[in-house]
């Protein structure tokens, strides 16, 4: 497979990127790891004028603790978020998710910030930057905004980033005391992309009931989206068996489901509702052996 | 490394290992000639479609590119490439395939243009750049849709969309049989489309020599000298002997590069046309849609039997898909391969089969590893099952009681025009392999673990495949154009070293190593001062290649034969040196000597000098040390045995685990265990793939919506258990060690083993089959349903 | 308009001029003809592309070789030092661990990342550590036993495997 012919800038800092990516007039594309936008552009499906790969910028890559989180810089790969020590201990939904990621070759070049300005819906990162309440940082001619991600993904490869803006780094919240998070995942076999997944971090009350939840879903939409139906429905109650189950039957409400080959809607539908289930459960065990 | 005499048993580490594991293999895209230039080929992105033009002329005004050509430019050099085996016995109707498309194409994937650059990458540009223009035409995809009154036609040449009727077995046998059966299950099976997926793509390096007039090809092919001849005899304007065709290393094939495709012509006749070598590499995506696919074949099925399990009749219908152009040997595989081999393992009177080759809107189909054996197998596998079912029977004990016994063989299965089952003893691998597993204590389990909801399955798949393909007489009534032999050319160099050349080709199964340990052992020497070559036109006179698990067993034997010969020679002149009689003299260990003289000998090395020199060769006898052999075997072999599955279900997702995975093989006696045990743990995981994960599947236009390694699972390590293999040895009386073929058996054997199983751990709920490839989603489905 | 490349090749320095569109694949080889990595797939499935790049393993196909400008590359061709092949290598050949050939080089290499993280893993570690590699041969059950056989190998005597 043969990309088209396209001029390649790797600037070494964001405002020189940033301006790149204004005299393209938004049609660039930032490479960062290059693996959303490598296999676009060796399908042809992408065929920018200009790559701008910002892989070269100093102090775009790396975890830092940060306003009572986590910052990782957009072009920190997956496979150090993975082997972080400080992600390990204080968000390990990170580490855990991106474990399930594609495979070892692609988390070691693949980043968290390429994985989040794609809007893949069937990341996996998406759906845990969610449940971690976690933001994006995103530069552009006009200086620096932070972009929650609960308003990141708007739709099917399509986020909140303005086409002159790069993703410089993410933000999320350090998992507390009596908190557990799972990510739970069932995989395309032939693609290893997500038909369902489900990222939850589940914080527990002194007597044992749910203080918050945050779950969020990938895979089953045009986009990751947070499952309010069912932190809701665990919001206050016991997580007991019952009440998980119950819960995670919301797990598609208010999404738009899509169905394929490998997963019509109904089955896509069910599917969530398991592997809601098993994740909560997941999170709710974890949370109960943290002090 | 093994060294010694006896090699033949031995696990001896490869002899190609050194260079593959080091990057030194050569494979097809690995060849570099000064000046290559690159092929890319324009494609039908429609199922069925008139083309109404072809404008090249940006792609050709594009720097770099050398050519653009259309079916306008070759008509009259280049020819349709030929069906080479018909169903035999009857009317094929068989429109040309040809190499670039006429007005109108079949399938999304059907060659329109070519362009040729000096880069891959500008030779893509290139293509993109041509500009088609078509009038859609209405495509029908699926065979049983196509054999309807009304639906799209592909073929003038090829009324209702039929290739052929073909049909095997006694009809009033059969229909005698079913009105005194007691029983009968019936049955339809769709045995799915599947892409083969070799992991080294399909390509043709063409280099014209204007100084010798003579074309050498390099392909990726499984039998060079047939597609030289099938080239020079039906498809290019190259005499034969101006052509050469040479396999290098191949990535693996599994039938896929057993047919003659149209980048082998466009090649050789761009490279001559435009006087630079030509290079084309499929891209994987390429190779989804254009390289042959397999299986595809939707089988209704009736079986006859007594209460007691006794089976008394089968009657088959199949409809197999052949795509949209009679593929190479595509109608001979779906009918003699498979409708000879629907008895199976078990003694069946009376079997009537019908056959009906169509055209679609699809890639073509032909052989893919089992080859019609797979089709048959699970065919007949999963009826004994559902028998079992039906009757309340313990599915090992409808095969116990069906089984060909022992004392049966030869056995000829009943009018279906087979070959006779050379040996065999199936019930002892039945029973290895259920003590393998512990079947009584594992359905105990079962039973247990169903109060608890846990949806656990056994899967037993007792088969019989025919290998060893061959004899020349019987293939070519099968409808094959050519013979069955295969070729062995053995030379003892004059410092004592061997050089041997097969016919066969190895494309992973290593016959660099398990061919030289038969002709080391034969001549009493290290498999260092061995040579195995092959794949090369101008290597050796003739040879049929390697698929239908044949190089053992015929190659093999070959080998030995010439070595025998040579070993006459060997006495004649050691005798000579040693001026003692030939009856005097015997040659062991490398060397010949006076019997009861141990001390007056010859060394191989000292005989082979004489006898090029011509220094001590007989009166009357030619100088020399070689000997050639066309080994056409009396018939063929048939390997069998019996595998089982443990898997487990949940019943929440609908995924399937396979929990323990035991197989016992009889392929009659190895010469490399080693070896033998690797083709049968890929020949499963290829089995299983079809059971649980791949499938080929075409939208109603002919688009294909796995078109990629993104929607079609290739199963990966993780997906796979540790398969637990033993063997039984039944020799076989046909071939030169009594080996019978391993290369299809696990393929063969697997797929209805895992089938089987998922359906056993779903029967307790009422589900009596599930379609293949059994996916969570269709599990569930079927859990769905109400029973 | 290309660039100039200066890279570092299984300990070797290179300097090219490439296209930014070239693949880090097709330059390793069709501009150094280090043809032992293979190209198997369109869509960063299949792994056989794999080598390493500054010690970790990438898919060689899903890089662009202006992306490696700077880095440091080894291929399947420098995995043998002095003639002497690598405990993988040498795995691979024991255990029979290939038949076909062609996945291998990608497999060895993904073999190694595993092994530099995890230098004893359990046969279940070692087959999700090569999920991003397709084998169609051998059904990975030797390839398995292959890379078990290379980690004793390396334990028994480290020097043996220390990548350079």
């Amino acid at each position: 497979m043969f990309p088209v012919e396209f001029e390649y800038e790797a600037p070494t800092t964001v405002e020189e990127a940033i301006r790149l990516l204004a005299e393209s007039g938004g049609e660039a594309k930032i490479l960062a790891g290059g693996h959303s936008l490598l296999p676009m552009l060796k399908l042809r499906l992408a065929q920018p004028p200009l790559v701008i790969d910002i892989g070269r910028i100093a102090g775009l890559s790396g975890v830092s603790e940060q306003d009572g989180g986590l910052r990782i810089g957009a072009t920190t790969t997956e496979t150090a978020i993975q082997d972080s020590e400080l992600v390990q201990r204080l968000c390990p939904l990170l580490s855990e998710t991106a474990a399930h990621i594609g495979d070892q070759q692609v988390r070691n070049r693949g980043t968290i910030g390429g994985t989040l300005a794609h809007g893949d819906p069937a990341a996996d990162m998406t759906a845990a930057v969610l449940a971690a309440g976690g933001s994006v940082t995103v530069q552009g001619p006009n200086g620096e905004r932070t972009i929650p991600a609960d308003d990141l993904f708007l739709d099917m490869m399509t986020t909140a980033l303005e086409p002159d803006e790069v993703l410089t780094s993410v933000w999320v919240q350090t998992e507390g005391p009596r908190t557990g998070s799972a990510y739970e995942k069932f995989a395309n076999a032939a693609s290893g992309y997500a038909i369902a997944g489900v990222a939850s971090v589940i914080t527990l009350a002194a007597d044992g009931t749910v203080a918050r939840a945050r779950i969020a879903i990938t895979g089953v939409g045009s986009k990751a989206t947070r499952a309010s139906g069912v932190e809701a429905a665990l919001q206050g109650k016991r997580a007991d068996d019952q009440t998980i189950a119950a819960a995670a039957e919301h797990a598609v409400e208010g999404v738009d489901l899509i169905g394929d080959l490998h997963a019509d809607e109904s089955y896509r539908e069910h599917l969530a509702k398991v592997i809601a289930r098993r994740s909560i459960q997941r999170a709710v065990g974890r949370a109960a052996t943290k002090s | 490394m093994v060294t010694t005499a006896p090699l033949v048993g031995q696990s001896v580490k490869r002899k190609e290992d050194p260079r593959l594991l080091t990057g030194n293999g050569r494979y097809l895209d690995d060849i570099r000639l000064p000046n290559t230039h690159h092929m890319a080929v324009r494609r039908s992105p429609y199922g069925h479609a008139n083309i109404l033009s072809i404008d090249t002329e940006a792609a050709a005004n594009l720097p770099g590119v050398v050519g653009v050509f259309t079916a306008e430019d070759l008509k009259d050099s280049v020819k349709p490439l030929p069906c080479g085996m018909p169903a035999g016995g009857v009317e094929n109707h068989l429109p040309p395939h040809r190499v670039l498309a006429q007005d109108r194409v079949r399938y999304v994937g059907d060659a329109v243009a070519f362009v040729v650059a000096n880069d891959p990458y500008i030779a893509h540009d290139a293509m993109e750049l041509i500009d088609v223009q078509y009038q859609e035409l209405p495509a029908v995809v699926d065979a049983a849709r196509a054999v309807e009154p009304g639906a799209p036609q592909l073929h003038d040449e090829a009324p209702g969309n039929i290739c052929m009727h073909w049909t095997a077995g006694n009809k009033d046998d059969t229909d005698a049989a079913f009105a005194n059966a007691e029983v009968v299950v019936k049955h339809h099976i769709y045995n799915q489309r599947l892409i083969p997926n070799p992991l080294e793509t399909r390509g043709t390096l063409a280099n014209y020599d204007a100084g010798t007039e003579e074309t050498t090809l390099w392909v990726t092919s499984q039998l060079p000298h047939v597609h030289k001849i099938l080239l020079s005899a039906f498809v290019l304007d190259i005499p034969e002997h101006k052509l050469r065709l040479i396999a290098p290393e191949i990535g693996g094939a599994f039938g896929s590069k057993i047919f003659l495709y149209a980048d082998m012509a466009l090649t050789a006749w761009a490279s001559k046309h435009l006087g630079v070598p030509v290079k084309f590499v499929e891209t994987r995506m390429e190779n989804y849609v254009a390289t042959q696919h397999g299986r595809d074949q939707t089988q209704d099925i009736e079986l006859a039997a007594r209460r007691d399990g006794t089976m008394l009749g089968l009657r088959v219908k199949s409809l197999a898909n052949l795509g949209a152009y009679p593929s190479t040997i595509a109608p001979g595989v779906v009918t003699a391969l498979f409708g000879r081999m629907v008895s199976g393992a078990y003694r069946i009177p009376a079997i009537w089969v019908e056959v009906d080759g169509v055209y679609t809107n699809t890639a073509m189909v032909d052989a893919y590893r089992g080859a019609g054996r797979p089709e048959a197998t699970y065919l007949v596998e999963r009826m004994v099952d559902l028998l079992a079912d039906e009757l309340a029977m313990d599915p090992v004990d409808v095969r116990r009681k069906n089984f060909i016994p022992p004392d049966a063989f030869p056995y000829t299965p009943p009018d279906l025009g087979m070959l006779p089952y050379d040996s065999g003893n199936y019930a002892v691998t039945l029973d290895r392999a259920l003590n393998h597993v512990n079947y009584s204590a594992l359905r105990a389990q079962q039973e247990e673990g169903r109060k608890a909801g846990r949806l656990m399955g056994i899967g037993i798949s007792s088969y019989v495949e025919v290998c060893g393909l061959a004899p020349s007489s019987w293939i070519q009534k099968q409808g094959w154009g050519g013979p069955m032999y295969e070729s062995a050319e053995i030379r003892v160099l004059p410092t004592g070293k061997i050089s041997a050349v097969t016919g066969s080709l190895s494309h992973g199964q290593g016959h660099e190593t398990t061919f030289a340990q038969i002709v080391a052992d034969e001549f009493g020497v290290g498999m260092g001062d061995v040579e195995i070559k092959y794949g090369d036109t101008a290597g050796a006179p003739f040879g049929m290649g390697t698929y239908g698990s044949r190089s053992l067993a015929v190659g093999g034997t070959a080998l030995q034969k010439s070595a025998q010969k040579i070993k006459e020679k060997i006495l004649a002149i050691g005798a000579n040196l040693l001026e003692v009689a030939p009856e005097d003299v015997e040659f062991d260990h490398g060397s010949v000597s006076v019997k009861g003289a141990p001390g007056s000998s010859k060394t191989l090395a000292e005989i082979a000098f004489a006898a090029w020199l011509n220094t001590g060769v007989p009166a009357g006898m030619e100088a020399g040390l070689e000997a050639t052999t066309y080994y056409d075997p009396p018939s063929c072999t048939f390997p069998f045995g019996t595998h089982i599955c443990v898997v487990d279900v949940d019943p929440d997702t609908g995924h399937v685990d396979i929990i323990r995975y035991v197989a016992v093989d009889d392929v009659g006696p190895v010469v490399n265990p080693m070896i033998v045990d690797g083709q049968l743990e890929g020949g499963i995981a290829q089995g299983i793939g079809q059971a649980l994960f791949e499938g080929a599947v075409y939208d109603k236009f002919g688009y294909l919506l796995t078109g990629s390694m993104i929607d079609y699972a290739v199963p990966r390590a993780s997906y796979l258990p540790n398969f637990e293999l033993d063997r039984t040895v039944t020799p076989s009386p046909i071939s030169a060690f009594g080996s019978k073929g391993v290369g299809e058996a696990g393929t063969i054997a697997s797929t209805p083993a895992v089938a089987n199983a998922v359906v056993d751990a779903l029967s307790h709920l009422g589900i009596r089959d599930l379609q293949m490839p059994i996916t969570p989603q269709r599990v569930w489905h079927a859990l769905q349903q109400p029973k | 308009m290309t660039r100039i490349i200066t890279l570092r090749v299984n300990g070797k320095s290179y300097e090219n001029e490439v296209s930014p569109r070239l693949l880090l694949v097709h330059y390793l080889r069709d501009v150094l003809g280090l043809t032992g990595t293979h190209i198997a797939c369109d869509t960063s499935q299949c792994g056989a592309c794999t080598v390493m790049f500054n010690g970790e393993s990438v898919k060689s196909c899903t890089m662009l070789a202006v992306q490696a400008d700077g880095g440091e590359v080894k291929t399947v061709e420098g995995l043998a030092t002095n003639g002497k092949l690598h405990p993988l290598q040498q795995g691979f050949w024991e255990k029979h661990g290939l038949q076909c050939g062609f996945c291998t080089p990608g497999m060895l290499m993904s073999s190694l990342n595993l092994l530099q993280r995890n230098p004893d893993p359990t046969p279940d570690e070692i087959r999700h550590a090569l999920e991003g590699n397709l084998c169609r041969c051998t059904g990975y059950q030797n390839i398995v036993a292959a890379v078990q056989w290379a980690a004793q190998e390396m334990k028994a005597k480290p020097a043996a495997g220390v990548a350079e």
